[in-house]
């Protein structure tokens, strides 16, 4: 071992930080509703975002009866169907997944595994949440406005989003695109805290070098959100000015039911850039929280350092970098020179090089560990497969050729699905197997939690492992129905069906996680501080759940790393980072 | 989408920057020491305010590098009728120059521990601002007069967008400053922090100056020449 002893040279939190710095409750209402606390403000993102996502969940289900069987249930129409896809995508990239992982773990996380006693600005980040509520319900408000919510598809490409003939093209998208503007105020908010807090507040010895990986990918994913959502905002405030001001800047000349329009000249591709902008590092933004946390969970329910850490964080930062240098890639078919084609193909292929070092040393931190198959692992190496394959189908769909005839079938739907929506989801749920002891002080519910898990994963390769094939045989996207294709065969209904039933069966064990969730808040096994024996600070809090101030009077010194589990010569087979010698203090 | 490019490389050179001087070469398993007092130990030498604000100001520099981009893109196509620049849009810019100005005599006031020449720094940059505010009321009114609607040409549109956009941003930061000088009357902040605040008010004022020049630069077709070379250099 190294023992470094250098000077000083930056600045570190004082082990003891004066009481009045300290927010404190004085009340109910602002220790559990405006409370400042990023442990509550978190388990109100959480909430909010799961509640939401189980709305998005029903959606899916009432599209998957459509495509299942096509005109058995009365209440699907094309204009409902086109509503349900289109809620059901923007609920889950944004104000599901985006929100669960940066506000709801970011919140909970980032203090409490950087030793700091709270975000830096707790102000800000109580307006953070209360912002993003106030867009969850004008999302929702729109399902109860006149022609109710926008049906143009979560992408909202104009010019359909804003003509008669797409649902919600009166008060719909005008509420969708208040409600985005005001994600990303909310989000912003919360980012700036996320970042500055990670920079600032570490305590004494934390290192950048020595935050756990979760931390690591959160604050990247934080920074990338930082940079992307603006390219959102910028095209949500064009689109909004479009559809309520009559300017010109995304809507061209058009004639519809034989009327001349007042737009103009403006450029739908315009739109697209600045979409896929943020859209593109989207992904990561939902990535990269999922690599990190993975990478804790692995390392420690198999006991073992997490292998090749500078690798892991080298790559992180890397994959955030090249993030922004791809995003064309979903505009393949909108036409662009040979040249875009070329450069945006090859920075695509590129990114999975950091990629799958990733992978490589997830799988080779499980060689020869003594694994623990306990439900937050079972999730972990569920996500490990799920995003391989999604990974791989990326790697087709990145090639300009390949992508041209797959576009628009249903191998794009499987294909992102697996990857940014079943793999990051898996992550979402060890996670919360993980850290729920932490949070409650009870464990969750083990039996429940391999049903939840074995239905979740094989139902979700049951979904999407034969859309790919339906996609391949041109089963498009995007289609109310299919109706008389030639070159779709009846296989390909029957295979709907089939995906349907999976679909409402994954959904059904979903309702079974919810209520392990509930039951096990009251009757869970008690956890104790650090059931899963980790090494990380937030498992070393004197209290659990963790108290105000999450570290009693005085904030905890770090002096390793946050792998080293399973180290010759120690009694245990953890270490935890704030613990000075091999061996613990009695 | 040039504008934004180069913004994010501009702020990616700065950022691996400051990675390089974080020992991300480090072998952290290989290092256990009580405290690790090495660079990259601690945070940066800056109030989290401080860096909070240099965040906020990327993210916002990104916000406005996205609508010159989008601009840069739609000037180019054939329905394109810039928009005269009125007098009053010069009048406004020095309006937000003397409030810059007055700011930072007000910050360097408060290093020179004079309050009471802070305090009329403050004031005065307020006042300056809040004219450059109805100033541009003014100007949109003026505009509106002479046919130069909101929908009429695209030119007019981005104009629109991008004052109302600045005016946002500058209102946004009359309020925190209406908060700082809320504690400079009062009296109760500490100097070291209020010196700070002030500081902070500064720079986001001289950032929205900066802003504010560029959107004139474009305006009045100074940067023609760089967007047609980022329109050759990324098409």
């Amino acid at each position: 071992m190294v023992d470094i002893s250098r000077d000083a040279a930056d600045l570190v939190p004082p082990a003891e930080v004066p009481d009045v710095e300290l927010y404190h409750a004085h009340s109910w209402i602002t220790k559990y509703v405006f409370c400042q606390d990023a442990k509550v403000i978190a388990i109100q993102y959480s909430v909010t975002a799961l509640a939401i996502g189980f709305v998005a969940l029903v959606l899916s289900w009432l599209m998957r009866l459509q495509l299942g069987y096509p005109g058995a249930f009365s209440f699907i129409d094309a204009e409902h169907y086109y509503q349900f896809i289109t809620m059901h995508g923007m609920i889950m990239v944004i104000y599901l997944i985006t929100a669960i992982f940066l506000g709801g773990f970011g919140n909970y996380l980032i203090p409490l595994m950087l030793g700091a006693r709270d975000m830096v600005f707790p102000y800000v980040n109580m307006l953070s949440y209360w912002v993003y509520l106030l867009a969850v319900i004008v999302l929702v408000a729109s399902y109860f406005v006149p022609g109710g919510p926008t049906g143009a598809g979560w992408t909202l490409y104009p010019p359909q989003v804003i003509l008669s003939g797409t649902a919600g093209y009166d008060w719909g998208i005008i509420l969708m695109l208040v409600s985005l503007i005001l994600f990303i105020i909310g989000f912003t908010m919360g980012g700036l805290n996320y970042v500055v807090t990670t920079l600032q507040a570490r305590t004494r010895g934390m290192t950048l070098m020595r935050m756990p990986l979760t931390v690591w990918g959160i604050f990247t994913a934080t920074v990338l959100a930082l940079l992307a959502f603006p390219a959102l905002f910028v095209a949500c405030v064009m689109l909004l000015f479009d559809r309520l001001l009559g300017t010109s800047f995304f809507m061209p000349a058009l004639v519809e039911m034989g009327q001349h329009l007042s737009y103009r000249g403006g450029s739908p591709i315009l739109f697209q850039h600045l979409f896929w902008f943020f859209g593109h590092p989207e992904v990561y933004i939902v990535a990269l929280p999922a690599f990190g946390i993975v990478s804790d969970l692995i390392s420690t329910h198999a006991r073992k350092n997490i292998f090749g850490y500078r690798m892991m964080v080298w790559a992180i930062v890397a994959i955030g970098a090249l993030s922004f240098i791809v995003w064309a890639h979903h505009m393949y078919v909108s036409g662009m020179h040979p040249w875009f084609g070329f450069f945006f193909a090859t920075s695509t292929l590129i990114i999975a090089i950091p990629t799958a070092i990733k992978v490589y040393n997830w799988v080779l931190t499980l060689w020869k560990g003594d694994i623990h198959l306990t439900v937050p692992m079972l999730f972990a190496l569920g996500f490990i497969v799920t995003f391989v394959n999604g990974g791989l189908t990326g790697l087709f769909l990145g090639n300009v050729v390949v992508d041209v005839p797959l576009s628009d079938t249903m191998f794009v739907v499987a294909h992102f699905h697996m990857v940014m929506g079943v793999a990051p989801i898996l992550v979402i749920f060890g996670a919360i197997y993980h850290w729920y002891p932490k949070i409650t002080g009870r464990m969750l519910d083990d039996t429940m939690g391999k049903i939840h898990f074995w239905v979740t994963f094989i139902g979700a390769y049951a979904i999407y492992f034969p859309m790919h094939y339906l996609g391949l045989m041109g089963v498009p996207r995007r289609y109310f129905e299919l109706g008389e294709m030639a070159f779709v065969p009846p296989s390909a209904v029957t295979l709907n069906e089939f995906i349907t039933i999976a679909a409402l069966i994954v959904g059904a064990a979903q309702v079974l996680f919810v209520y392990n969730l509930i039951v096990s808040l009251y009757r869970g096994k008690e956890a104790g501080g650090n059931p899963w024996h980790a090494t990380t600070l937030e498992w070393q809090t004197p209290e659990t759940p963790p108290g105000h101030g999450n570290w009693g009077k005085e904030l905890p010194v770090v002096h390793r790393w946050a792998y080293d589990y399973s180290v010759p010569g120690a009694p245990r087979d953890f270490v935890p980072q704030n613990q000075p010698t091999l061996t613990p203090a009695t | 989408m040039g504008s934004i490019v180069l913004f994010l490389a501009v702020v990616g050179i700065i950022a691996g920057w400051w990675l390089a001087r974080q020992r991300l070469t480090a072998k952290p398993w290989l290092e256990e020491g009580p405290l690790a007092e090495f660079p990259g130990a601690g945070a940066m030498a800056f109030p989290a305010q401080t860096v909070g604000l240099g965040i906020f100001l990327v993210v916002v520099g990104a916000l406005f590098a996205l609508v010159i981009s989008a601009y840069s893109v739609r000037m180019l196509m054939l329905d394109w009728r810039p928009l005269p620049v009125p007098d009053l849009l010069w009048f406004n810019t020095g309006l937000l120059v003397a409030s810059s100005v007055a700011l930072q005599v007000a910050y360097a006031s408060a290093k020179r521990l004079r309050p009471e020449d802070m305090k009329l720094g403050v004031l005065a940059a307020a006042s300056f601002a809040v004219l450059f505010l109805v100033g541009q009321v003014l100007a949109w009114l003026q505009l509106q007069k002479a046919g130069y609607f909101l929908a009429s040409n695209p030119a007019n549109a981005f104009f629109y967008l991008l004052a109302a956009l600045h005016g946002l941003h500058l209102s946004g930061g009359l309020v925190a400053l209406g908060r700082v000088g809320r504690k400079i009357w009062l009296g109760n902040e500490r100097r070291e922090r209020v010196r700070m605040l002030v500081g902070l008010c500064a720079a986001y004022w001289h950032f929205l100056l900066f802003i504010w020049l560029v959107v004139m630069a474009l305006l009045m077709g100074w940067a023609d020449d760089f967007i047609e070379l980022c329109g050759r250099l990324f098409t």
